[in-house]
């Protein structure tokens, strides 16, 4: 999938990947794709949330191993 | 104002003590209806830490200022996150150390009876969890009864009053908590005792607990009376302990009964549920303390904090207990069940020892509460 910009947030434990994941979303254009990579499992549930509570769309999320990666275009 | 950190330790007295209490849980929606912390007197306001990155200046009014106030979310980061906001903004509040992971991890011991012949049990209450352990001690031996994976607390306990284990037992299967028996009988070199009708699938050796079995721990001799009562599992056995406790697993609880479907045979398991609860318990002194493997609801717990009652007065109060109608029985049963406990078979499969899971993903499979009952 084709994503405008990559955030990196391997490593990281919560709240940082939705700390991360917002401020990246705020350098984008509405309709543009964030691509995340997150390890904190808690991250999954989180994102959802938080994308739906924003007006994002989660478009697809994926596990590789223990790699968390997640797809949400700006609302 | 400054930002404490409060134990699992510390909480679980504000509940035990009905203290009143407001938490401000900032995990998402979903997992705050799922499981909370429960307490009689506690307020709580829900809103996730990810509607608060730009500031707490929303849920000010909200947040009183003549209540303790706690910061909850799942592992203790967001939480930090969101007290330091509160204190910047003038409030003085605490945020919960490790999070609802030590909350569901916490055992508070809690001292339930004394033995005839000198010796003490004690209940483990497990309060993020609903889950009940026991631990019997009669002149420097002790015996465990369900315990769960925070093996060291046992241990250490046990260490500190100057017992040692020889006897571990689990009345069943556990489907909602991964039992810490094995690793608890491998440390200490004690018996680990299962049904077994419940433990045809197991990968370890174990030592068969049937119906009538007399263990003895002590030079005092404390009787553990194994007793058969299957229906939440077709092996559960309830203990009668010094005939004066009945330990009745999964099978009763203070205000409700145990589910029959956990292992997906509810229609086959009803039936032996009734014969267990309403002849083979009917059979017993009424005099008995019942000690069950869990409560449900926050009300269930004693003045300080232990869960147990006697057997007549269950036998009077215990709805579950008085279902005349053996379709009825059935019917409340076997439908309208609450959701299944997370990850009920992958527990099962661990209790087996088939599969063995880092313990990362053993909190994650734990987490929630234990959904064993139905009222």
């Amino acid at each position: 999938m084709e994503a405008n910009k990559v955030l990196d947030a391997k490593g990281l434990a919560c709240p940082m990947p939705i700390v991360k994941t917002k401020k990246a979303m705020n350098e984008l254009d509405s309709g543009q794709v964030l691509e995340i990579h997150a390890t904190d499992k808690g991250a999954k549930n989180d994102l959802a949330a938080w994308a739906k509570s924003g007006g994002h769309e989660l478009i697809k999320h994926e596990e590789e191993d223990t790699v968390l990666k997640f797809w949400i275009k700006k609302g | 104002m400054t930002v404490q950190a409060m134990t699992a330790k510390e909480v679980t007295k504000k509940v035990f003590n009905k203290e009143a209490f407001f938490i401000l849980d900032v995990r998402n929606e979903d997992a705050f209806q799922d499981w909370k912390i429960e307490g009689e007197n506690f307020e709580y306001l829900n809103v996730p830490y990810f509607d608060l990155l730009d500031g707490v200046e929303e849920i000010l009014d909200k947040v009183p200022t003549d209540k303790e106030v706690l910061v909850v979310c799942a592992k203790e980061g967001s939480s930090i996150m969101v007290a330091d906001m509160l204190s910047e903004a003038g409030r003085s509040v605490s945020y919960l150390a490790g999070g609802m992971k030590a909350w569901s991890e916490h055992l508070e011991p809690v001292k339930v009876g004394v033995l005839k012949d000198g010796g003490e049990i004690y209940q483990f209450v497990r309060i993020g969890k609903g889950c009940l352990s026991y631990m019997i001690v009669s002149n420097g031996e002790a015996a465990i009864i369900d315990s769960t994976r925070m093996t060291d607390t046992y241990l250490d306990f046990a260490n500190s009053i100057g017992a040692k284990i020889t006897e571990v037992f689990d009345t069943h299967l556990h489907a909602d908590h991964i039992s810490g028996g094995r690793v608890i009988a491998e440390k200490t070199n004690a018996t680990y005792w299962l049904p077994p009708k419940d433990a045809t699938e197991v990968t370890f050796t174990y030592q068969p607990l049937k119906d009538g079995n007399v263990v003895e721990i002590g030079n005092v001799k404390i009787n553990i009376h194994a007793l058969y009562s299957p229906g939440h599992t077709i092996g559960s056995t309830s203990f009668i302990v010094d005939e004066k406790f009945l330990l009745s697993g999964d099978i009763l609880f203070i205000d409700s009964i145990g589910r029959p479907d956990l292992a997906g045979l509810a229609q086959d398991w009803v039936g032996d549920l009734r014969e267990s609860l309403y002849k083979r318990y009917r059979e017993l002194s009424k005099e008995l303390i019942v000690l069950p493997a869990h409560f449900m609801i926050i009300d269930e717990l004693n003045e300080d904090g232990s869960v147990s009652e006697k057997l007549g007065t269950l036998f009077e109060k215990n709805h579950g207990l008085n279902i005349a109608d053996e379709d009825e029985f059935r019917r409340m049963v076997t439908e309208n069940l609450p959701p299944q406990p997370n990850a009920y078979q992958q527990i099962r499969e661990t209790n087996m020892g088939k599969i063995t899971p880092d313990d990362e993903q053993q909190r994650e499979m734990e987490i929630g509460p234990n959904r064993c009952a139905v009222r």
